[in-house]
């Protein structure tokens, strides 16, 4: 049931994604607004627990940390908890709640398009389906990633000299994006905001593949010519990216579908790369679930609550305050 | 189609006017005619489709969508061509319609096909084509590139002044194959000497802290600033127009300043409302803005003249070469000569040196004057905004704490922030009650504050409006207050614009009703 703390599950005493602190505590996945500090008990997917540490600190991420694998069922009091990959990023996970023979799963963030840094979404059947919405409008529809990589590519051809910085979030988009650009055989170094570096090497502690990265911050200006940087979406608006020699400035977000909203961040190279699931896949996956009844946490829950209804779905906002829209 | 849409994405994101210039200048090189030549049409707005308004485009999406979340996604996004170009099913043919044949098919279809026909091109066209398809015909590119932009790259084409293409450019129609061939060099340059086409209008800069201590007063001329709407009267044998600032002609709606231009000459001025020799507030200038017919009745209720302040040309001589005294020198022999109806001079106002305007400044608190207005003697009529030449000195803003009561999403830039405030102050009962409106004022830092904490105090939702909790208090600037009967109030404040947060400020001590009536003069 949702509290004030976020959700809770009473038969099994625990908090999903708790907005404040609490005894105990099943995290989704990794990001700052779903993983928050300080948690008594923390159970989440290995590599969920070893990026809450490299971005908290051991001692914040939980002061016990309880490792669950993908499809390993784990009783707790009356309920039996499995964590189902949600393929948003690195360990994030779904969580399916069995009990009395009823099931609900509590999807976190998630995403359909493949990603070959996360595990592929599951879906799994169920009695209640918990979902985020965060592009949960008819508009929103997600171009495949590749062809945005593509024009990253081309772009990188057509303007040789210039540095392309492409705003991504630390966890999760920065990884893929390098790894989706060495799938598309860029092989050149790629220069990395101070952010993003310790994430980096906890995916490839993990067994990711990123190639060669090197720091932005002490490289000199002459070797960032014509190359690739990444840095946080908040580091492009400031002198960071500005004391860059004309460069292009990228965007790796959904929310790039929206020109003015790309207009607005001064950004010449839009790229629609998102980790949530688009107006389609949300349906999709609504389907798939055969749930008879949804709930949405966050995000433009109205239109998909408006849609569920004339699927036959019962659907019911949230309105979780707290988790947030950035990408 | 494509080569457009390609255009308008890659000026929309360009950062750099220089690359937008060049952006342009290749697409005109580049591309055939007609079809540059209706692009320019298209970002000069130059082109009317009456059968195509956004409102039948809105229909025609709502009829493809589920028209709940066609409003949701429209309030979402706050552009009305965006929307449809992403909600419409599909993703387009490999060989989308072309621009020429577009245009032609809107000009010459029946005004019943043209929904069928736009329906047609939307299924034909990518996302990204959509954009451009439907704001090419719904007129209102807002691609950042203006007709100023296109003139400097046609100019560059040309190798010739700017101000030789802004000559010429009212004279001519779409698709300008006349004005590209003079470019190119292979025709001579399109004649438009005495047609009644618009001339570039001069414009000031405010005079703030810097200048004015700078300023060589005994070297400038004062005018009262005339809060009412900057027109061009243009009468020649071929015909008379009145013209807006910005090149809108809006003689169909003044029809009684058009009979009274019985004369061969541009001039520049204030249209008015003036009752008895008195200037009316604003408010009633408004009344008569955006009608297109106007009955008699209405035109005796709110009687419009026009305050001149300049001549351009006085029959066929070209006096803006001439300086601002010789300028208004001709401008008094004119009008002693011509003696217009419906017309009078703005009066210089003679003073001794900057105390004395100061002084005047800001004694003028009467509704119709916004300030003064500082000119050159010496200066010549230049287009645009050239510096040192004009100055506009508007009296200090009145101020008042008002409290924010409900917010709307902006549209263009500000599509997706809360951006739009309505304010209120503390009437006689204790109740808050709106008196006006404000869009701007606030940096981007503060915008996105205020957004975030309009979502976190939202008390109800009526559609798109958000009320919230009565607690955040701005500092509103406003120009003068006035009577109104489309506030609860019974106030409205004129061009009210935020001036700061006061988050320090409780909202129980923001102003009081009698305060803001105090204001109306």
């Amino acid at each position: 049931m949702p509290t004030k703390q976020g959700l809770y599950c009473q038969p099994g005493d625990f908090h999903i994604d708790p907005l404040r602190q609490v005894p105990r505590a099943v995290i989704t996945h990794g990001h700052s607004d779903h993983a928050r500090p300080g948690h008594e008990h923390v159970l989440a997917t290995a590599a969920t627990l070893a990026l809450m540490r490299t971005r908290m600190g051991a001692e914040r991420a939980g002061a016990r940390q309880q490792a669950l694998a993908y499809h390993e069922p784990l009783a707790i009091g009356d309920v039996r908890v499995t964590l189902v990959p949600a393929g948003h990023v690195l360990g994030a996970a779904q969580v399916v709640l069995d009990y009395r023979g009823s099931r609900a799963v509590v999807s976190g963030d998630y995403k359909r398009q493949p990603d070959p840094t996360a595990a592929p979404f599951e879906p799994v059947r169920c009695d209640l389906f918990v979902t985020e919405a965060t592009f949960g409008l008819p508009v929103f529809r997600h171009p495949p990633a590749e062809d945005e990589i593509k024009r990253l590519l081309d772009s990188i051809t057509l303007f040789p000299e210039r540095t392309h910085v492409i705003g991504a979030y630390a966890l999760g988009k920065c990884q893929r994006v390098i790894a989706m650009l060495r799938q598309g055989g860029y092989d050149a170094p790629i220069y990395l905001h101070g952010a993003h570096m310790p994430v980096c090497d906890a995916y490839r502690a993990l067994g990711v593949a990123l190639g060669e990265l090197r720091p932005a911050t002490v490289a000199a200006k002459a070797d960032l010519r014509g190359a690739v940087v990444l840095a946080p979406p908040a580091a492009m608006a400031d002198r960071w990216a500005r004391r860059l020699e004309d460069p292009v400035l990228c965007m790796a977000s959904g929310w790039m579908r929206i020109r003015q909203r790309a207009k607005a961040g001064g950004v010449e190279l839009p790229l629609i790369i998102s980790d949530h699931a688009d107006w389609d896949d949300l349906l999709r996956t609504i389907r798939e679930t055969q749930a008879p009844e949804i709930w949405v946490t966050h995000g433009a829950e109205e239109a998909l609550i408006h849609e569920a209804g004339k699927m036959q779905i019962r659907a019911r906002a949230l309105s979780l305050i707290g988790y947030e829209d950035e990408e | 189609m494509k080569a457009f849409a390609e255009l308008l994405e890659r000026l929309l994101y360009a950062p750099a006017r220089n690359t937008k210039i060049a952006l342009l200048l290749a697409y005109f090189t580049g591309r055939p005619d007609p079809e540059r030549g209706y692009a320019l049409a298209a970002i000069a707005g130059a082109l009317d489709f009456p059968g195509a308004k956004p409102a039948v485009l809105k229909a025609l999406a709502q009829a493809r969508t589920d028209p709940f979340l066609f409003e949701l996604s429209y309030d979402f996004i706050g552009d009305l061509a965006e929307t449809i170009a992403l909600i419409w099913p599909g993703t387009g043919t490999p060989h989308p319609p072309d621009l020429p044949s577009v245009i032609r098919a809107l000009h010459n279809a029946p005004r019943d096909k043209i929904p069928g026909l736009i329906s047609f091109w939307l299924d034909e066209c990518d996302p990204s084509t959509r954009i451009a398809l439907i704001k090419l015909i719904t007129g209102g590119l807002r691609v950042g590139a203006s007709l100023r932009l296109a003139q400097l790259a046609l100019a560059e084409m040309g190798g010739v002044e700017v101000q030789a293409v802004e000559e010429v450019w009212h004279g001519l129609e779409p698709p300008y194959e006349d004005l590209f061939s003079w470019l190119e060099g292979k025709g001579a340059k399109p004649d438009t000497q005495e047609r009644p086409v618009f001339r570039p209008v001069m414009l000031a800069h405010p005079l703030e802290a810097p200048e004015l201590s700078r300023l060589d007063w005994a070297a400038h001329r004062a005018e009262w600033k005339w809060d009412g709407v900057r027109v061009q009267l243009v009468a020649t044998p071929y015909g008379k127009r009145l013209y807006t600032r910005t090149a809108d002609d809006i003689s169909s709606a003044f029809p009684e300043i058009l009979e009274a231009m019985n004369f061969h000459a541009v001039l520049d001025g204030e249209l008015l409302v003036i009752r008895d020799g008195a200037v009316a507030p604003f408010s009633d200038l408004q009344q008569r803005l955006g009608r297109k017919i106007v009955s008699a009745a209405f035109q005796a209720k709110f009687p419009v003249g026009v305050r001149l302040y300049d001549i351009l040309f006085d029959g066929v001589e070209d006096l803006r070469a001439r300086p601002f005294d010789a300028r208004r020198a001709r401008l008094e022999a004119w009008f002693a000569r011509e003696q217009p109806k419906r017309m009078d001079l703005s009066p210089l106002i003679s003073f001794n040196g900057p105390e004395d305007l100061a002084s005047l400044r800001e004694g003028a608190r009467e509704a119709a004057i916004e300030g003064l207005m500082l000119k050159l003697g010496d200066s010549p009529y230049l287009a645009g905004r050239p510096k040192g030449a004009w100055w506009k000195w508007k009296r200090a803003p009145l101020s008042l704490d008002a409290v924010l009561m409900y917010a709307q999403r902006g549209h263009g830039k500000r599509s997706s922030y809360y951006s739009d405030y309505t304010f209120g102050v503390w009437n006689e009962k204790g109740e808050l009650v709106p008196v006006g409106k404000a869009y701007s004022g606030y940096s981007d830092e503060e915008l996105i504050f205020i957004d975030r904490w309009i979502r976190n105090h939202t008390t109800q939702r009526f559609g798109p409006v958000r009320e919230v909790e009565k607690c955040l208090v701005f500092e509103v600037g406003f120009d003068a207050a006035q009577l109104s009967t489309r506030h609860k109030s019974g106030v409205a404040l004129r061009f009210p614009r935020i001036l700061r947060l006061r988050t320090d400020k409780p909202a129980a001590e923001a102003d009081r009703l009698e305060t803001v009536r105090g204001f109306i003069v």
